[in-house]
């Protein structure tokens, strides 16, 4: 693979703004552009505030927030005490708080027990610790499937579970947003805090991974 | 309402497809309409029950044709008229007639209170007492109300245990109609694959859903729990 290759992949950015090929705008950029101008003509949102939205969501909001609430439980016996019994609390002693994320509840995965999150309904997910949920999440097979046959979609994953590892599948379906705490996989004894977050993937904090011991 | 969205336990969807290296938006439109859903919500013209109802009004071949961005799309600019902050024409022409009255747009300024806001959904604990706790057997009701609710298909007339109790929430179902905030506790309730699903679903599988009080009835039988 050439040197180039990620500054290529980088021009073909999915975007549909006029591109260095000229490419056309579609309906829906046009139509978005068109009732942005309306709402701001008629005084009701402001351009700036949503450029700080997005940038928010975009670069500031991610699943590095909950890798790191993930590694603190992994070195902290009391922080993960607190966290198992009053989710919410122990999440906002590091920071993280607010819009769909106000009311959290950490599920353990341990050697007999594996939870998977789902919202078969819409798309409920913790933003102030995963930020804003990847398409497969949003999408119909993941939201039909999850419930009804969750072996089968962690099988697609590369999660294989015995079957006398119980799964417990956890339907968002109303204002209580969940997160996985995943198992510490092995050989990551003597690892920091900082780097036992680096290991956290979003799908672990999901549920449809688990976290993969460090390469050696 | 027996809406499209209400997708849990169907067939037919295929594989789940992640995508490496998932950018968080695919399209500057995604970006523009995600916050301009947020920004709208937060002139208080409605609540997120009201914005969810309105996308599972969507009719559903076009819900199953369509992007998530476009579903919320389509819940905004239906909420921009029904809740009176743009007029059907304005709309349709995608101009301007009359600065709206009354309102202002949040600013950046206001931006990190609104965004770090704790408290949305949950009310006083004291304003409801539990009629249910942890280790009871209920049954979800049989209802199928046009209007929104939270309780989905596949976990009506199912028996279940609470779980856990998660304390007093504001009942969607109302919400979404009236604006009303009516206090229900809210409990995970363990619902076994097999109670769910019939012989072929695991036998070590179980589904927890959020179901507020209303949805429950109790089951006074001290059987054995569903297994």
């Amino acid at each position: 693979m050439s040197d180039h290759h990620h500054d290529h992949d980088h021009e073909h950015e999915h975007d549909d703004r006029p591109g260095p090929h000229g490419a056309p705008l579609t309906d829906l950029q046009l139509r978005v552009r068109a009732l942005e101008s309306l709402l701001v003509d008629k005084g009701l949102v402001d351009p700036k505030a949503l450029d700080a939205l997005i940038d928010t969501y975009e670069t500031k909001v991610g699943p590095r927030n909950g890798a790191r609430v993930v590694a603190k439980a992994w070195v902290d016996p009391a922080f993960k005490q607190r966290l198992l019994s009053d989710s919410t609390a122990a999440i906002a002693e590091l920071g993280y708080i607010g819009r769909q994320g106000e009311d959290m509840v950490v599920l353990e995965n341990t050697p007999n027990v594996h939870n998977v999150v789902v919202c078969t309904l819409c798309s409920c997910y913790p933003w102030p610790v995963l930020g804003l949920p990847p398409v497969w999440y949003k999408s119909g097979p993941y939201r039909a499937r999850t419930v009804i046959d969750p072996r089968g979609v962690l099988r697609e994953f590369g999660v294989e579970l015995p079957d006398d590892v119980e799964v417990r599948v956890w339907d968002s379906t109303a204002e209580l947003r969940y997160l996985v705490l995943p198992e510490r996989p092995a050989g990551t004894e003597g690892m920091t805090e900082e780097q036992l977050a680096e290991l956290v993937t979003r799908d672990c904090m999901i549920g449809v991974a688990r976290v993969e011991s460090p390469r050696r | 309402m027996n809406g499209i969205h209400d997708l849990g336990g169907m067939h037919g969807f295929g594989p789940v497809n992640p995508e490496p290296d998932e950018p968080v938006f695919h399209h500057e439109w995604e970006r523009r309409t995600f916050a301009l859903n947020l920004a709208s919500g937060f002139l208080g013209r409605w609540n997120i029950d009201m914005g969810r109802y309105t996308r599972e009004q969507m009719p559903p071949a076009e819900y199953l044709a369509t992007t998530y961005y476009e579903r919320w799309l389509y819940g905004l600019e239906r909420l921009l008229v029904e809740r009176g902050l743009v007029t059907a024409g304005e709309l349709a022409a995608m101009r301007s007639t009359e600065r709206a009255q009354g309102l202002k747009p949040m600013t950046i300024g206001e931006l990190p209170k609104m965004l770090r806001n704790r408290r949305a959904a949950r009310m006083d604990d004291h304003l409801a007492a539990p009629r249910f706790k942890p280790g009871d057997r209920v049954r979800t009701k049989n209802v199928h109300p046009t209007g929104h609710t939270r309780l989905p298909r596949y976990a009506r007339g199912k028996l279940g245990v609470i779980d856990r109790d998660h304390g007093v929430f504001i009942l969607p179902d109302e919400h979404a109609r009236s604006g009303t905030k009516v206090p229900a506790h809210c409990y995970a309730v363990r619902f076994e694959g097999r109670e769910l699903w019939g012989p072929d679903a695991g036998r070590r599988d179980a589904v927890f859903v959020d179901c507020f009080e209303p949805y429950l009835e109790p089951v006074d039988d001290p059987g054995e729990p569903p297994r």
